[in-house]
């Protein structure tokens, strides 16, 4: 009896280790911070200027890096929805099985290469090139990241989206072309709509992975901490911050605290992002 | 229950196992010497290292960067033995070594220059401190300003975490905060590689990586005040003290050396060693006349 108990347990505890991961990834960053919503108080996070490392006055305002973050994810996000979704219709519904079998492979190719590589091809190929076409005087900035980091987001919304698109029940097809819509009409008008939740869900899964992409953004967006709109300017991201700042801050200083506060306001966009993709997977996989 | 018992017995016999190996290691004869802090002198610590190891073939030295801030940490933890750091210890940082019970040493092994460079096609040759300061808290935003054509300043600097970032703001800078548009660079090489493609960046690093660009960028003469003689960085004006970018580079210990630790800052301050300090582009701190 013990024994299939034991088991039992055991197929628990293994399904759960991310749930408690969670959980504890969460207690974790709150301990650490959580002295700096007391002590420099709470109020610090709402300033436009971060230096954290000053003689006059040490400033943890997350503006710049919530700005930096979102310019890039954006911009990201803008490039990669053509080809993301584009891609997936062909691959899902034009490609000759033939294609497919080239097709995917590499996509998932593209999906695996470490982003280091990614990040040392921005710097020595894309940087020049983007300063170079605009007439900069350094290619570092929310440009070429969000090129690069587009490039990484592609990958999951076409797989995502082809999953959505394919699980577009077939009788929906039928009664369409069987209405004497042609092809295009009947994949413009009546798959995409049907499929649009679960291609939305990709689009902010993709959100999710570039917001959470440290490493290129550390090496080619230029990690000038300022307030911009504008893609041809250099930026910094939440993730650069934490990346490039952990490794030396003096141990529980204010400092040390803020970064993990970054942390943990980087955690809930991607918590509201994936909360927010799953709303909509649902909705799309209820109805087919 | 029989099975339960199994488990035990299997547990013991790792645990067992585990405590063996832990014990062999220690009555290993070899030691182990762990150095780690500063990026900018994990070239000089190494090569130390590597000389030190032919000597002294019976301990072992494992050398690591991650930058002065992380060997101070790692010090503070008791997870390196020896920490090398490009700036000195801080106050906040002394408050939780002793906290810790742990008494850093300071051994000042060398010194370093750091060199303000521009593209070689910047005409620009000579800036002042305050020149530099102006530059870099954004005041000045056009190389016209200094003297050089009507082009936009693209300020780069070290990551907030460098050694070097903070002594240049507090010596060049004179405590003042940098311009947030300034681009902060992960490495040295990342501020050479821009400075070499983008002709109106400004930047600044270690002399002992300039002497490795083959002239891809311009080191400036920098004078400290306005009354002063610009001086070009090289070995001989850091050794004399006439360059006015310099800073000690340094060695901490937990109290006061002892054992294999103590061998190698010996070592380090030797006359071999300073050699090596000055084969690795830096300055021998006996150089400067104190």
């Amino acid at each position: 009896m013990w024994k299939e108990k034991a088991i039992k347990f055991g197929l628990m505890s293994s399904a759960s280790v991310s749930v408690i991961s969670v959980a504890l990834i969460f207690l974790f960053l709150f301990k650490e911070g959580g002295d700096f919503l007391s002590s420099p108080g709470i109020g610090s996070l709402f300033d436009t200027r971060w230096t954290p490392v000053s003689f006059v006055n040490e400033r943890f305002g997350l503006y710049p890096l919530i700005a930096g973050s979102l310019l890039v994810t954006f911009l990201a996000t803008a490039i990669a929805i053509p080809f993301g979704v584009l891609g997936a219709v062909y691959i899902a519904e034009i490609a000759k099985p033939r294609e497919r079998e080239i097709l995917k492979p590499f996509i998932e190719i593209l999906a695996g290469i470490p982003s280091v590589v990614i990040g040392f091809f921005g710097l020595i190929i894309l940087a020049p090139f983007v300063k170079n076409v605009f007439g900069l005087y350094s290619g570092l900035n929310a440009l070429s990241g969000a090129l690069l980091l587009a490039l990484m987001a592609i990958p999951t919304i076409i797989t995502i989206s082809e999953d959505a698109i394919k699980s577009c029940p077939k009788s929906y097809r039928q009664a369409s072309l069987a209405m004497g819509a042609s092809r295009l009409q009947t994949l413009w008008r009546v798959v995409m709509p049907a499929s649009l939740s679960g291609i939305i869900a990709a689009i902010a899964l993709g959100m999710g992975r570039v917001i959470g992409e440290t490493m290129v953004v550390l090496m080619i967006t230029g990690n000038a901490p300022q307030i911009t709109a504008s893609p041809l300017e250099s930026v910094r991201t939440m993730t650069a911050t934490i990346a490039a700042e952990m490794g030396e801050v003096a141990f529980g200083s204010e400092h040390y605290q803020a970064l993990f506060i970054v942390g943990i306001v980087l955690l809930l966009f991607t918590f509201a992002l994936n909360i927010f993709s799953r709303l909509f997977y649902r909705r799309y996989g209820n109805r087919s | 229950m029989k099975r339960i018992k199994s488990i035990i017995t299997v547990t013991a016999l790792v645990a067992f196992i585990i405590a063996q190996s832990a014990s062999f290691s220690s009555a290993d004869e070899k030691k182990n010497l762990v150095i780690k802090g500063s990026d900018t002198m994990v070239h000089l610590v190494s090569n130390w290292a590597e000389a030190f190891m032919e000597e002294h073939p019976s301990i072992d030295v494992s050398v690591t960067g991650g930058g002065s801030g992380t060997g101070i940490a790692a010090l503070l933890n008791g997870t390196t033995d020896i920490c090398a750091a490009s700036r000195k210890i801080k106050g906040k940082e002394l408050k939780f070594a002793a906290k810790k019970n742990v008494t850093p040493v300071e051994f000042v092994v060398a010194r370093d220059g750091i060199a303000v460079v521009v593209n070689p096609k910047n005409p620009v040759n000579a800036l002042s401190f305050d020149q530099i300061a102006a530059i870099y808290t954004g005041e000045y935003t056009n190389w016209a300003q200094v003297g050089g054509p009507d082009k936009k300043i693209v300020v780069l600097s070290r990551e907030s975490s460098s050694g070097t970032y903070v002594f240049f703001q507090e010596h060049v800078l004179k405590k003042q905060d940098y311009t947030p548009s300034a681009r902060l660079m992960p490495a040295t090489a990342a501020i050479i590689q821009s400075v070499t493609d983008d002709q109106w960046t400004i930047g600044y690093v270690g002399l002992g990586y300039v002497a490795h660009t083959k002239g891809k960028v311009k080191s400036l003469k920098v004078n400290a005040a306005d009354s002063l003689k610009a001086i070009a960085p090289s070995d001989v004006t850091v050794a004399s003290g006439a360059y006015p970018i310099a800073r000690p580079l340094q060695l901490y210990t937990n109290g006061q050396p002892s054992g294999a630790v103590k061998i190698f800052i010996e070592f380090a301050n030797s006359e071999k060693g300073q050699e090596i300090v000055r084969s690795t582009g830096f300055v021998p701190p006996s150089a400067t006349g104190k």
